[in-house]
């Protein structure tokens, strides 16, 4: 299926399409929990936590990341990711408010297929980033 | 303690079948409302069928047992963060799809943490094929023991 992505078109520098996050809430970390399978305690279990001397629970860094790969395909549609990676930096808390972003910094050809790369982003309500990122997507 | 002879081991393949209302489920837990993983009939005209959300393949914690992972209980789980996460992929991969997973031990290594204390990374690769004996994807997770609890 082609990309919704034109490769003639888009230039370096250019945003790729935001996605916000508003309100991030315990129900969120819950539901991802329960999605993923990732059980860790420190997510959802407030009674754990703050024996661990932790203020709250927080977000799963793959709930966060998930809500920024909306981002790529929102760009060049689902099926086009040729690659997604995240570096996780800062905790997201209940309350936060988050933008997913990134910016094109490449394109190339490889293997017959056209590619746009570019690295990606989350910050919270205060400018800091949360999860930092590189994408490459298959464009048309 | 660090291990180097860890490095390359595996553990048992396992197999995932890729399942709507998994998708479904995942989609709307990570607030992503695209209409391809909500309506098979507009999936199949625009991806051939219902694809997975780019991060999906973090749903094999459900399908890989103890066996199917690599050696990690030299790992203090209490000390551990998920640092980094990285997917790659070279085919479709959609709804009705078995792929069959194996982890691998891809790295281990140390650095100096900011605070003081050694700081442990692990990087597990697992290489994922279809039922067509395709390689789909590959995901790669790197863990860090840190030198104190998570989360201070």
């Amino acid at each position: 299926m082609a990309s919704k992505l034109k490769f003639d078109t888009v230039k370096v520098g250019d945003p790729i399409p935001t996605v916000k996050i508003d309100n991030v809430a315990r129900p969120d970390f819950v539901r991802y929990a329960g999605a993923s399978g990732d059980f860790v305690p420190l997510h959802y279990d407030q009674t754990f936590v703050e024996a661990a001397g932790i203020p709250t629970v927080f977000a799963q860094g793959m709930w966060t990341a998930g809500c920024l790969s909306r981002c790529l395909t929102d760009f060049a549609g689902a099926g086009q990711v040729r690659h997604f990676k995240v570096r996780f930096a800062r905790q997201v808390w209940p309350g936060d408010t988050l933008t997913c972003r990134g910016t094109v910094t490449a394109k190339n050809e490889a293997n017959g297929e056209k590619l746009v790369e570019g690295e990606l982003e989350v910050v919270n309500q205060k400018g800091e980033a949360t999860v930092k990122g590189a994408f490459r997507v298959a464009a048309a | 303690m660090m291990d180097k002879s860890i490095v390359g081991k595996t553990g048992k393949p396992f197999s995932m079948p890729i399942e709507w209302g998994k998708v479904r489920e995942f989609a709307r837990a990570v607030r992503d409302p695209n209409p391809v993983y909500f309506d098979p009939e507009l999936a199949k005209k625009e991806c051939g069928g219902v694809p997975i959300p780019v991060t999906f393949l973090q749903t094999s914690a459900f399908w890989q047992t103890a066996e199917s992972m690599p050696p990690l209980d030299m790992f203090d789980m209490r000390r551990i963060l998920h640092g980094e996460q990285e997917f790659e992929f070279f085919k479709p991969i959609l709804v009705g799809d078995t792929l069959t997973g194996v982890a691998r031990v891809a790295d281990i290594y140390e650095k100096e943490g900011g605070r003081g204390g050694k700081m442990t990374f692990l990087a597990v690769e697992t290489t994922y094929t279809n039922q067509r004996n395709e390689k789909v994807a590959r995901a790669r997770f790197v863990l860090v023991e840190t030198g104190q609890a998570v989360g201070g």
